[in-house]
């Protein structure tokens, strides 16, 4: 079994280091950068930088379903008819939408290491602890991007009439199946602008995960920018990528929304 | 008294039929159950970790280090809006090249990090000390809170510049028009009709944005300005109390609430003639 995923994960490592745009065969740092300070391999920096770009983007892509499935929930706790479950989830929201994303993820990352740490001296073990950065940095940013997120799902459930969920029991469906066939594709186009503010904010707050040590877009380029004494080149570097990252979600969120919309293009 | 009352003698109502308990109670109770233990154990940790020698030593620091925040934000929000009006005017401007310089502008600043901004500015800068020196501006970028102050300016009248041009552009075309049967010049059309009703429109979005300043600014702790995360890191890197954490995210939450609710009221205080 392990040998069977240590043969997957080659693979797909070798399918990455194929399609990687900075320094596979025909990656841009590849072609124009060799004998620079961004050649890839043991001379440049290149080949660093592009795995930051892989960690900051990962870690926005694996952020994205945990936040939208917390802020999904909340949105429905917001709407219940429940006063403590609407309380509840309007605390959540306030907390995460005031605290400052950067002290989100400091005290993510040295409560998480505290509690952890008591817990195991809990049980017996004495030792340090050390959490990881990736974990601590998808708990803070998806703790932030739910709070936001279920502000948007509830704007967008408030915009669809109430005789859809009456048509769902009119057909019979139950509960569960009048949200997921009757509710959910309506409230994706509806919330579909506001998810796409909400992604590119978190594409932006990953910089911030440098500062607890994932070695992401900014925190490579900050040590090139520490050894070379190139700082504003290679800062300036990596707003460019970050501004790639930029387009090509706003390209893929135009898809998304085309998509989307194709239901209504007859009319 | 009538007929009908005496042939039906007034009855007192049904009782309420019982509350069925539901899974949302169920779960309504439980989390609230959680955030009553978050906020028992947070205060049993500050109860059992106080110590007033601590909190001599690093109070005053902490309330400085919360005028440092809002002096930044205050001043980077002011000379963002004064930034601002060029640029949404760049914006909306016909003219192919101010429109695309300023479309560039805002896109850099609203498609990067406000950290990577920072450090661009700070340490960047930094790489081009002799030119600096050379047009006396030196002094001004040696300094990590003028270097805050300038790159939280242009970020901030990036996003000023948006609000107000979107703004700007909800002001439907008969109030332009009207202005024009007037006989009102340009300007004052501008200052006078045109503006006023954007403002309403831009309240609440300038709102939204100085509150994601103040969350925005603690970044600047990271470049050795003593704001309030500033001092908050200090003191936790002196101390390794978790408690300095719990007292900034405190302080923090009631900057961010107070400015929320005064926005709420200046809200509808402004528009209550809007409302029907």
């Amino acid at each position: 079994m392990s040998g069977l995923l240590a043969a997957i994960f080659s693979g797909l490592a070798w399918v990455v280091s194929i399609i990687d745009p900075f320094c596979g065969p025909v990656g841009v740092f590849r072609m124009f950068g060799s004998g620079t300070l961004l050649a890839c391999g043991g001379t440049g920096w290149g080949d660093e930088i592009a795995y930051g770009f892989l960690v900051t983007a990962s870690l926005a892509i694996a952020t994205l379903p945990v936040g939208l499935t917390v802020g999904f929930f909340i949105a429905l706790a917001k709407q219940s008819k429940e006063r403590s479950l609407r309380l509840a989830a309007n605390i959540y929201t306030t907390i995460f939408r005031g605290l400052p994303e950067l002290l989100t993820l400091f005290i993510v990352y040295y409560g998480l290491q505290i509690l952890v740490q008591q817990f195991l001296a809990g049980i017996g073990y004495e030792g340090p602890v050390e959490i990881n950065a990736f974990v601590a940095g998808m708990i803070a940013l998806g703790v932030v991007f739910s709070a936001y997120c279920s502000e948007v799902l509830l704007s967008a459930f408030k915009a669809i009439p109430q005789g859809q969920y009456e048509a769902g029991d009119a057909l019979g469906l139950h509960r569960g199946a009048t949200m997921r066939l009757v509710i959910l594709p309506q409230l994706v186009r509806i919330a579909l602008p506001g998810l796409g503010n909400l992604w590119m904010a978190l594409l932006k707050d990953t910089a911030l995960v440098s500062v607890i040590g994932l070695p992401d877009i900014l925190r490579q380029t900050g040590i090139a920018a520490r050894v070379t004494k190139q700082a504003f080149e290679f800062f300036g570097l990596a707003c460019i990528l970050f501004l790639i990252l930029a387009m090509l979600s706003s390209i893929a969120f135009s898809a998304i929304e085309r998509r989307t919309k194709r239901a209504e293009m007859g009319r | 008294m009538s007929i009908a009352e005496t042939m039906i003698p007034p009855q007192a109502p049904p009782p309420a039929p019982p509350k069925p308990y539901t899974l949302s109670r169920f779960l309504g109770s439980v989390t609230l159950g959680i955030w009553l233990a978050v906020a028992v154990g947070i205060f049993l940790t500050v109860v059992n970790g106080w110590d007033p020698e601590k909190f001599s030593r690093y109070g005053p620091s902490f309330l400085s280090g919360l005028g440092v925040t809002l002096a930044l934000v205050g001043s980077s929000i002011l000379l963002g809006a004064v930034l601002s009006l060029p640029v949404a005017l760049g914006r909306m401007s016909k003219n192919r090249f101010w429109s695309w310089l300023a479309y560039a502008y805002v896109y850099f600043f609203r498609g990067t990090p406000l950290i990577t901004q920072l450090f661009l500015v700070y340490y960047g800068l930094g790489s081009f000390r002799p030119e600096l020196d050379a047009v006396g501006l030196w002094w001004f970028f040696r300094d990590a809170w003028n270097c805050a102050l300038f790159t939280f300016t242009l970020n901030t009248a990036a996003y000023q510049a948006e609000i107000l041009r979107g703004a700007i552009q909800s002001v439907p075309r008969g109030q332009h028009e009207g202005a024009a049967a007037l006989g009102l010049p340009r300007g004052v059309a501008f200052f006078k009709v045109i503006l006023p009703q954007a403002m309403i429109v831009a309240l609440r979005p300038y709102g939204n944005e100085i509150v994601l300043m103040i969350k925005g600014s603690a970044i600047v702790a990271i470049v050795t300005v003593f704001d309030l995360m500033g001092e908050t890191r200090r003191a936790f890197s002196r101390t390794f109390d978790y408690q300095m954490y719990i007292w900034a995210a405190a302080l923090y939450l009631v900057m961010v609430e107070l400015l929320r609710n005064v926005w709420a009221w200046l809200d509808a205080r402004l528009t209550r003639h809007l409302k029907r």
